[in-house]
C-alpha cells in the first residue's frame, strides 16, 4: 500500500454525509413517492397454509367504486416463474450434488394452489390505498383446504402432504462437502472422546425497518418502464425482472433503489409484488404503488436460518480435533427464493472448518419444502448457522473432554498465516491470525477473574455464565468463476465508474447499494484520498441502473471490498490519463510524472506542477493536448475479486441467568473483530453493534413460529415476533486486530455482517455455561426466552 | 363520507376533509405531504411515527385524523429552527446514531420529550425509556451515545 498521508481520510471516523438528509426527516424511501395519476395496489393472499384454487371471482371487487383493474394469474398471460438464481444439479457439474434441486415453478400470482399463508393471488388496483384495500376485501376466492407442513423435520416424512409434483417427498436437494470416508476414520481414532448433540437454527425474520414497496410507472410514449423498488441489488432485480419473468427489454426498464430502509437480505431477492406491480402498469399505462404491510411483510420477505442438525465432534484426549460430522436439514420454505439453495449449502458447509484445524470434515444436507415463506439469505446467510454449529459443538467437546472452552479453542486454532489456508471443505482462508483477536478479547475480559467471580456467585446460588465464538466468515462474495462453478446464475464483480467533471468535481456511481452503510460516506473518503481534493468536491450516486454501470449490488459484506476496489482501479485509470494530459502540460514524459496531494508534478522538480482541476479542465478544452488521446476524464471498471476474504473474531457473552423466572440478562458483551483495513471505524463499529444486536436477539428473543396444525404464522406482526428492544442489550465492549487481506488492494474484508454470526453461539454457549451448576450441557433450541430457560431449570431439578 | 380536520403542523395550519378512518399518520404523509414520519409497522411497536402532539410524544398511527382535529403538531421536518439542527439531530449525527435511518425521525422526536422529561437521563432510562421504539441497524450502542450527547448540548432551560 501506498505511504500514508497524514490527512488521509482513509481510517478516519469522519461523520456520515448522507446523515443530514435522514436527521430532518428528508430521506427518499419508496414509500415517499407520489406520481400524477399514481393508482395504489393491494394484494389478495392465502389465509390457508395450503389449498386449492377451485375458482376467484373478481367481478364484485371490480365493481367497488374506485377500484381500476383487478386481475389474476390467469390474466398474466406470457409471464413466467420467479427464477432460482443458484442451480444445483449434477448435470451442471455442481460439486456435493447427491440429489438434484427441483426446480418448481413460482408463478407471481399462483392460479393453481397456494402453498403458505400469504401466498399472493390476485392483485387489486385503485385510485387510493382505501378502494383497493376495500376492493380485495370483495374478490371471492373458492379455496380447497389441504393439509399443510410447516416444521422442518417433518416436511421430508413420508406422508407429509406434498406441495410441488416436481419435488416427490418435499426434497429439493441433497448435498455433500467434505471427506465421508476419512471423517469417518477420525471418530473410529482409538481412545476418542465423541460428543453428539442436535442444534436448532431456528426460522427469524429480517425486520428491516422500512417495509418492503414499489412503485412501478410505464410511460407508454417512450416504452419505458420505470421501478423504484425497495432493493440492495437494482440490477439484479432488473436483469432477473426482464430476462426471466417479464421478458421485456432490459435497455426499456431503469430500476431505481432510492433510501432503502434497511435489508439484512431480505431485499436482494426478485419478490412477487414488484414483478406484478410493473406487468400490471404496462397493461394499465398509469403508476401502480405497492408498499407492504408490516403483517405482509412478516408473511412475505424471505425468513432465514431454519436448520435442524445433528452435530458430532470427535476429540483426542489432548483436546486436539480429530473430526467433525453434520447432517443438517433445511427448510426452503413453500418455494425456491432468488438465492436459496447457495445459503445451506456453499454458505454454509464451506464455513464449518471454523478457526480450526481440523483434519476431517463431512456435512451433509437436505433442503425440504414445507408450507411455510420462503427461506433465503438474512443477515450472514449459512455462515452464521455454520458457525453456529461449529461454536457449539466444540464447546460441548470440551466439556465432554473436561477441558476449559477457551483452553480448547486455543489448542486448536489455525497458527497464523498469510495467503492460503486450504480448509477441509473446500474454501481457501485469505489470511488469519486467530490466536491475536482471541487473545486480546480474553485481556479485555480477565477471563481468569470472570471465573473467580463466577465460583464465589455461584456459592451464594446465582447463575452466572460466560460464552465464547471464535467466528469466521467468508466475504466479500465473490469470485464469478468459482461461484459459476458452485451453480451460481451470476457473477459476482462489482463495478466502479469516476467521471471527472470539467471543474475538477467528481461524480463516482457505484453498482454497490447502501441501505444504511454508508456508501455516499466512504466511498467519498476513498475518492477524495486518492485524487487529492476535498471530499466536497466527491458525490456518490448508487442505486440508479440508468445512470449506473451493470453492478451486483449490497450483500455479502461485499461493498467495501469488492465495490470499492471497483472504484479504486476506476481512480488508478483517471490518473493515469491525468498523468498523460499533465505530461503534455508540462512538456515532459508521462512516466515522469508523479500524483500525489492532488497535483501532478515532473519527478524532482516540485515546481513543475498543474492540480488536479487544471488537468480535468484540460480534458475538456483539449485545445493545448496531446496527440492521439481522447478528451474527456471518466473511466469504468469492473472488479472481478480472485477469492472471498475471511474475516474472524473471538466474541464473549457474560450472562445472568434468574433461577426464579428463568429471564437471562447480558451482563457484557465483548467483540474483537478483525475485518482487515478498515475506512471508516466509526461506521465499521455501528454495522458490529447492529449485528451483535441481531445475533443477540436470535439467541434470546427473536423465533418465527407456525402453528403446527393450521400453518399460520403465529409470529405475524411487530407484537407477537420479539426484535430485541434498547432496555434488553448492553453497551459493547469492542475493538479490532488488523490482519488485512492480500486479496484486494486495499486489504478490506468486509464488516457487515461479523456481529450476526458471532453473537448467537456466544450468548447460548453463555447461558448453557450459566445452568452448568443445575447439570445442563446442552440446550438444543434458541431463542432462550424466560419461559423455555425456566422450563430448562425445572427439568434440570427433577432430574 | 368525509368529515372536515383542522391541525396545525410545524406552525403552518392545515384543513383538509377526510375519510374517518384515514390513520393521522397517513393524514401527514400522503394528504399533507410530510414524509418525514414513518410507518414501520401496523400494530404500534415500531415507533417510527413517532410525532410531538400537543406536547406529547405519540405514534401517529394511533390516531385517526378526525379525532385529532384542532391538534398543534410537530413533525421531525419541523424540528430545526432556521436550517439550524436541534441538539438531538445534532447528537444522532455526531455519535452515529443512525444507518438507514428509516427508524430515525421517530427516535429523535421520541427523544424530544425523554429529555424534556428527564434533562440528565442514565444510561437505564435511556434505554428504557426508548422501549417503544426499534431500531434494527445501531443494536442501539450509538442511539444512547447520540442521546446522551444531546442531553450534554441541550440549552439550559430558562
Amino acid at each position: 500500500m501506498a505511504a500514508v498521508a497524514s490527512d488521509r481520510l482513509f481510517g478516519k471516523s469522519i461523520k456520515r454525509r448522507e446523515d443530514p438528509r435522514f436527521i430532518t426527516g428528508r430521506g427518499q424511501y419508496v414509500d415517499d413517492l407520489k406520481i400524477p395519476g399514481m393508482t395504489y395496489a393491494a394484494f389478495v393472499r392465502s389465509p390457508h397454509a395450503h389449498a386449492k384454487i377451485r375458482k376467484i371471482d373478481t367481478a364484485a371487487a371490480a365493481r367497488h367504486p374506485g377500484v381500476v383493474a383487478v386481475f389474476t394469474g390467469k390474466d398474466m398471460t406470457g409471464v413466467n416463474s420467479l427464477p432460482c438464481g443458484w442451480d444445483l444439479r449434477k448435470e451442471k457439474k455442481i460439486p456435493g450434488v447427491m440429489q438434484d434441486l427441483a426446480i418448481v415453478p413460482h408463478m407471481p400470482l399462483t392460479s393453481d394452489a397456494a402453498r403458505h399463508v400469504g401466498d399472493p393471488v390476485a392483485i387489486v388496483i385503485a385510485d387510493s390505498h382505501e378502494a383497493a384495500v376495500d376492493g380485495a376485501e370483495k374478490v371471492q376466492v373458492d379455496w380447497e383446504p389441504l393439509p399443510a407442513v410447516t416444521v422442518t423435520e417433518k416436511a421430508a416424512a413420508s406422508g407429509a402432504p406434498k406441495l410441488h409434483e416436481g419435488a416427490p417427498g418435499n426434497v429439493a436437494f441433497k448435498w455433500e462437502i467434505g471427506d465421508r470416508a476419512a471423517t469417518d476414520a477420525a471418530f473410529k481414532t482409538a481412545g476418542a472422546v465423541t460428543v453428539k448433540k442436535r442444534i436448532v437454527n431456528q426460522r427469524l425474520v429480517a425486520n428491516a425497518m422500512e417495509p418492503r414497496a414499489c412503485v412501478a410507472r410505464y410511460d407508454d410514449a417512450t416504452g419505458e418502464l420505470t421501478l423504484w423498488v425497495t432493493s440492495q441489488n437494482p440490477h439484479v432485480h432488473r436483469l432477473l425482472m426482464c430476462a426471466f419473468v417479464l421478458g421485456i427489454p432490459e435497455h426499456k426498464v431503469r430500476v431505481i433503489a432510492p433510501d432503502v430502509g434497511g435489508g439484512f437480505g431480505s431485499k436482494i431477492f426478485l419478490y412477487n409484488e414488484e414483478v406484478v406491480c410493473s406487468w400490471a402498469s404496462r397493461r394499465l399505462k398509469r403508476p401502480v404503488r405497492w408498499t407492504a404491510s408490516r403483517s405482509e411483510a412478516y408473511l412475505t420477505d424471505a425468513h432465514g436460518r431454519d436448520h435442524v442438525t445433528d452435530a458430532e465432534i470427535a476429540l483426542a484426549r489432548d483436546g486436539k480435533i480429530l473430526g467433525l460430522r453434520v447432517k443438517t436439514t433445511a427448510n426452503l420454505g413453500a418455494y425456491l427464493s432468488t438465492f436459496a439453495p447457495a445459503v445451506p449449502t456453499f454458505l454454509y458447509g464451506t464455513l464449518l472448518n471454523g478457526v480450526y484445524a481440523i483434519p476431517a470434515i463431512h456435512c451433509e444436507v437436505t433442503g425440504v419444502f414445507s408450507n411455510t415463506t420462503a427461506v433465503d439469505a438474512y443477515r450472514g446467510a449459512g455462515r452464521p448457522e455454520a458457525c453456529y454449529v461449529v461454536e457449539r459443538i466444540v464447546e460441548a467437546g470440551a466439556r465432554a473432554a473436561g477441558m476449559d472452552v477457551a483452553d480448547l479453542r486455543k489448542k486448536n486454532f489455525i497458527p497464523k498465516f498469510s495467503g492460503a489456508f486450504q480448509t477441509q471443505v473446500a474454501v481457501v482462508y485469505d489470511s488469519g491470525d486467530y490466536g491475536a483477536a482471541w487473545d486480546r478479547m480474553l485481556q479485555m475480559l480477565d477471563y481468569r477473574k470472570f471465573r473467580a467471580e463466577q465460583e464465589a456467585a455461584r456459592k451464594q446460588g446465582r447463575l452466572l455464565g460466560i460464552g465464547f465464538s471464535a467466528y469466521i466468515e467468508a466475504c466479500s462474495i465473490a469470485p464469478s468463476k468459482l461461484v459459476g462453478a458452485l451453480g451460481a446464475g451470476a457473477g459476482l464483480y462489482e463495478s466502479g465508474k469516476v467521471r471527472v467533471h470539467p471543474t475538477g468535481m467528481v461524480t463516482v456511481y457505484t453498482g454497490s447499494h447502501s441501505h444504511g452503510q454508508g456508501h455516499e460516506t466512504t466511498f467519498a473518503q476513498l475518492t477524495a484520498d486518492k485524487l487529492g481534493i476535498p471530499i466536497e468536491q466527491v458525490e456518490i450516486v448508487h442505486g440508479d441502473t440508468g445512470s449506473i454501470p451493470f453492478g451486483m449490488g449490497t450483500y455479502g459484506s461485499r461493498s467495501a471490498s469488492v465495490g470499492g476496489t471497483a472504484i479504486l482501479m476506476s481512480l488508478n485509470k483517471v490518473i493515469e490519463k491525468g498523468k498523460k494530459i499533465a505530461a503534455h502540460l508540462l512538456e515532459a514524459s508521462p512516466k515522469d510524472i508523479d500524483f500525489s496531494g492532488g497535483q501532478f508534478q515532473v519527478k524532482g522538480a516540485p515546481a513543475k506542477a498543474v492540480p488536479f482541476g487544471a488537468v480535468s479542465l484540460t480534458a475538456y478544452v483539449p485545445h493545448n493536448y496531446p496527440e492521439g488521446l481522447e478528451p474527456g476524464l471518466e473511466e469504468t471498471s469492473f472488479y472481478d475479486p480472485s477469492n472471498f476474504c475471511f474475516p474472524f473474531g473471538a466474541h464473549a457473552c457474560i450472562v445472568e441467568v434468574d433461577r426464579e423466572t428463568g429471564n437471562v440478562r447480558i451482563l457484557r458483551y465483548l467483540a474483537v473483530d478483525d475485518v482487515g483495513n478498515v475506512i471508516n471505524p466509526m461506521i465499521v463499529d455501528g454495522m458490529v453493534h447492529g449485528g451483535i444486536a441481531q445475533g443477540v436477539g436470535q439467541a434470546l428473543c427473536e423465533g418465527a413460529v407456525y402453528d403446527g396444525q393450521s400453518g399460520q404464522l403465529v409470529t405475524g406482526t411487530m407484537m407477537d415476533y420479539a426484535v430485541p428492544k434498547a432496555d434488553m442489550l448492553p453497551m459493547y465492549e469492542t475493538d479490532r486486530t488488523v490482519t488485512p487481506t492480500p486479496v484486494n488492494p486495499m486489504g478490506i474484508k468486509g464488516a457487515g455482517e461479523t456481529g450476526t454470526i458471532a453473537a448467537t453461539p456466544a450468548v447460548v454457549n453463555a447461558v448453557v455455561d450459566a445452568l452448568a451448576p443445575l447439570g445442563v450441557d446442552h440446550i438444543e433450541e434458541m431463542p432462550m426466552t424466560a419461559q423455555r430457560v425456566w422450563k430448562i431449570i425445572q427439568g434440570a431439578k427433577a432430574r | 363520507m368525509k368529515l372536515p380536520v383542522k391541525m396545525t403542523i410545524n406552525g403552518q395550519s392545515y384543513s383538509h376533509e377526510v375519510e374517518p378512518r384515514l390513520l393521522l399518520v397517513h393524514y401527514i404523509r400522503e394528504t399533507v405531504g410530510l414524509t418525514g414520519t414513518h410507518v414501520g409497522c401496523d400494530t404500534s411497536q415500531c415507533g417510527a411515527c413517532t410525532i410531538i402532539m400537543d406536547g406529547q410524544a405519540v405514534k401517529a398511527c394511533n390516531f385517526f385524523a378526525v379525532q385529532t382535529d384542532g391538534a398543534n403538531i410537530m413533525t421531525i421536518e419541523g424540528l430545526a429552527k432556521d436550517g439550524e439542527l436541534h441538539p438531538i439531530q445534532q447528537g444522532f449525527w455526531e455519535k452515529h446514531g443512525l444507518q438507514c435511518g428509516f427508524c430515525t425521525p421517530g427516535m429523535i422526536m421520541s427523544v424530544y420529550q425523554m429529555l424534556e422529561r428527564y434533562p440528565k437521563p442514565s444510561e437505564e432510562l435511556i434505554r428504557h425509556q426508548l422501549e417503544g421504539n426499534l431500531c434494527r441497524c445501531t443494536g442501539y450502542h450509538n442511539i444512547v451515545k447520540a442521546i446522551e450527547w444531546a442531553a450534554e448540548h441541550m440549552p439550559a432551560k430558562k
